[in-house]
């Protein structure tokens, strides 16, 4: 079966040129093409986690797409392993109950099949990154979904101000994917091939230079940071949800912001072997985690708190992979994947029917909408981290990785104590933000009484098939990490055996679970009645106003680098553009208009000058053949 | 006789069909310096094959082809002069320069 998964990314390519091609004329606007494509591609990857749990061996296949010389050559080819497996399951699971989900959702929408097609390219291309097993290739898939992030962030353009998120989640992105580039051509040259396991055996054999998997670790993790939202190029999440609804559920959940974490995954040995680099990733991770999830508190626009949470929670992993926890990261981007599609999806099926993103305008909706309540519930809890939803595992595995790396004098991971210990104690810090905000929402939407306007109504069974089957997922994920043969057997490779199971700390249960509690009650108490007049933060006027204009980073961006881009790089460039390049070629034009308008009056019309002409020049070409070079 | 002689007298009669060509100004003039240009390869060409002792006389068939040719060559030359001398009552081609600039 594993034979077979190069056809998980090709069926949603090939939908995607079909939608694109003839879309429009099928029956129901062709969503059913888009959807059938990763059906297939969803029955493949299950046969292929399911072979690896039995024990199955790692597939490789790989081909040559062309040679360029120099010992180099461009390969083309997959490793289906373990952990590419698991990616494989929660992208193409997510992005079907995505796409089932807009079939109703975005039904009427004057761009219906477009928006299929973007969403099969999109998962194509997450699917690419997730099989590739050189970097080039994942490069390749890395910016098809950027592409895509543009156009679906930008799906209701009409909107200046929509248009103007994709433009940033673009350009925002590509500032982190420069340093990508930079990362794979460093080892590409330091190994000698863009193979990702050739590069890994060159950092374990030594071959390559400690320094240059120390500057080729940064630069890759460069572009994780843009891909996953890690402070400081952050600021493009907010803003994309700027898209559709399940777009937010598709990029949050399964795709884009999960390629930064599994990069870091699959070079995993890489970061690895340099300390430094793991130390950098703890400590953006923790800052990450904290100012996100304090964002989430203040915010009106439900997508917003869940964006933040997003980003809060990507952090998690994160600071997981950086104290060496890989399985612990994996897991929760397993489990997160399922209650943040699912926690995207029920937000959906609110704003469907309040029309309206912001909280002040929502309450009271558990009554009107009891299926979405109890979904939203059970993925609002399991975020929060209680036993035993899914986020609870996988949450307090991080934890105990980091208390062991920080206290526990585990001694595995390269981070230094000190890093582990402050991931650990953000960790913790997070947590309780997590269930605080997390309360405030739920109490927010749910709780006291209707304030908007209309009245609300429960979706249709076709969006709230997919919140069922994501709520009994984000039930259930969690239990993939327990046992013998857990989620970490399955990602082991042989660079990164499985530790065997990570033996539950007790007291770290029941402090996680204090803190979430705590969390929930601290919400609870503040935001039972509804909305306040006054935030509670807005006593703290300093806070409150850092918070409102989010740490000032997109004024900084705005005043700093838009500015000076705007005002005088660009300004300049296109002087350059009109003067310069332009200049060259109207020059070149120009130059040989005025030259043939001397030239031309040697075209006397006098036939006998052109003979005249002709006998001088086969004269002269006889004295030349003779005298100078017969000589 | 030496090759030397006909190849002055080739050469002579080249130089004359030149000066033809280019200083006279009478368009049938032109014509027959051209032909008098032909003909000084056609000398060259039979004083060689005698020269070589060529067995398959190529020389002498070629000078027929370049007689054949100019034969079309200044029919057709004719039949312009002809036709630019009822356009224009002139057969000076000093005054024909229709292709100026």
């Amino acid at each position: 079966m594993e034979k077979l998964a190069w056809l998980v990314p090709a069926l949603p390519l090939v939908a995607w040129a079909v939608l694109l091609l003839v879309g429009k004329r099928l029956p129901g606007g062709g969503a059913a093409v888009g959807i059938l494509a990763v059906a297939v591609g969803w029955v493949i990857s299950l046969a292929i986690l399911f072979g690896i749990i039995g024990g199955a061996d790692a597939y490789h296949a790989s081909t040559e797409w062309a040679p360029i010389g120099a010992g180099f050559d461009l390969p083309l080819g997959m490793t289906v392993d373990g952990l590419a497996a698991v990616m494989l399951v929660v992208v193409t699971t997510i992005s079907l109950l995505v796409q089932l989900y807009s079939v109703s959702y975005m039904r009427g929408d004057e761009r219906y099949t477009l928006f299929f097609a973007n969403l099969s390219l999109f998962t194509a291309g997450m699917l690419i990154v997730v099989l590739a097993d050189n970097l080039l290739l994942m490069l390749f898939g890395w910016e098809i979904m950027g592409v895509c992030s543009y156009f679906l962030i930008g799906h209701y353009w009409e909107d200046v101000a929509n248009a103007r998120a994709a433009v940033k989640a673009f350009l925002t992105t590509r500032v982190g994917d420069l340093g990508f580039m930079a990362g794979i051509f460093v080892f590409a040259w330091a190994a000698r091939s863009f193979e990702i396991q050739r590069i890994i055996d060159g950092v374990e054999t030594g071959e390559i230079s400690s320094t240059t998997v120390t500057l080729g670790a940064a630069l890759l993790f460069c572009g994780a940071i843009g891909k996953s939202g890690q402070f400081p190029l952050h600021t493009w999440l907010p803003d994309a949800m700027a898209g559709p609804t399940p777009v937010s559920a598709l990029i949050h959940a399964a795709t884009m912001v999960a390629a930064g974490v599994f990069l870091v995954a699959r070079m995993y040995p890489v970061f690895e072997a340099s300390g430094s680099v793991l130390n950098e990733i703890g400590i953006l991770a923790s800052i990450t985690m904290l100012i996100a999830a304090l964002l989430a508190l203040v915010q009106d626009d439900i997508k917003r708190v869940l964006a933040y949470s997003t980003i809060s929670q990507l952090a998690y992993m994160m600071a997981a992979l950086s104290v060496g926890g890989y399985s612990a990261g994996i897991f929760h981007l397993f489990t997160h994947a399922f209650f943040k599609a699912l926690l995207f999806l029920a937000a959906g099926a609110i704003i469907h029917t309040v029309h309206s993103n912001n909280m002040s305008e929502m309450g009271g909706l558990a009554r009107a909408m009891p299926v979405t309540f109890v979904t939203f519930l059970v993925g609002a809890l399991a975020l929060t981290g209680i036993a035993p939803l899914a986020g609870f595992w996988s949450k307090d595995e991080i934890l105990t990785d980091a208390w062991n790396a920080g206290f526990g004098g585990a001694g595995e991971a390269a981070t230094s104590q000190t890093v582990a210990q402050i991931v650990f104690v953000t960790g913790m810090v997070t947590a309780f933000l997590t269930a605080l905000y997390v309360g405030r929402m739920l109490w927010l939407t749910f709780g006291a009484a209707y304030r908007g306007q209309g009245h609300p109504h429960e979706a249709d069974a076709a969006m709230l098939f997919p919140l069922v089957v994501l709520a009994v997922g984000a039930a259930l994920a969690g239990f993939v990490g327990l046992g013998d043969n857990s989620i970490a057997t399955w990602i082991q490779t042989e660079s990164l055996p499985a530790h065997g199971p990570v033996p539950l700390n007790v007291g770290l249960i029941v402090a996680t679970t204090v803190v979430a509690l705590a969390g929930l009650a601290v919400g609870t108490a503040l935001y039972r009645r509804g909305l306040p007049e006054h935030e509670y933060l807005e006593r703290l006027p300093l806070l409150w106003k850092t918070l409102q204009r989010k740490y000032f980073l997109d004024d900084l961006y705005e005043q700093g680098i838009v500015r000076a881009v705007v005002g005088a790089l660009a300004p300049a460039t296109y002087w350059f553009d009109q003067r310069v390049i332009d200049g060259v070629v109207n020059g070149a034009g120009l130059g040989t208009r005025r030259l043939a308008r001397g030239l031309r009056y040697v075209q006397s019309g006098q036939a006998q000058w052109y003979a005249a002409a002709l006998f001088i020049g086969v004269i002269g070409l006889a004295v030349l053949v003779t005298q100078v070079i017969g000589s | 006789m030496p090759l030397m002689y006909p190849l002055v007298f080739a050469a002579f009669l080249f130089s004359v069909g030149v000066y033809g060509v280019l200083a006279r100004r009478n368009a049938v003039m032109v014509l027959m310096s051209i032909e008098l240009m032909l003909n000084a390869v056609n000398v060259n060409l039979v004083a060689f094959n005698a020269y070589l002792r060529d067995q398959l006389v190529s020389g002498q068939v070629f000078a027929l082809f370049v007689i054949a040719v100019a034969a079309a060559e200044v029919g057709i030359g004719l039949a312009i002069v002809l036709l630019i001398f009822r356009n224009r009552e002139t057969v000076n081609i000093d005054e024909v320069d229709l292709l100026r600039w």
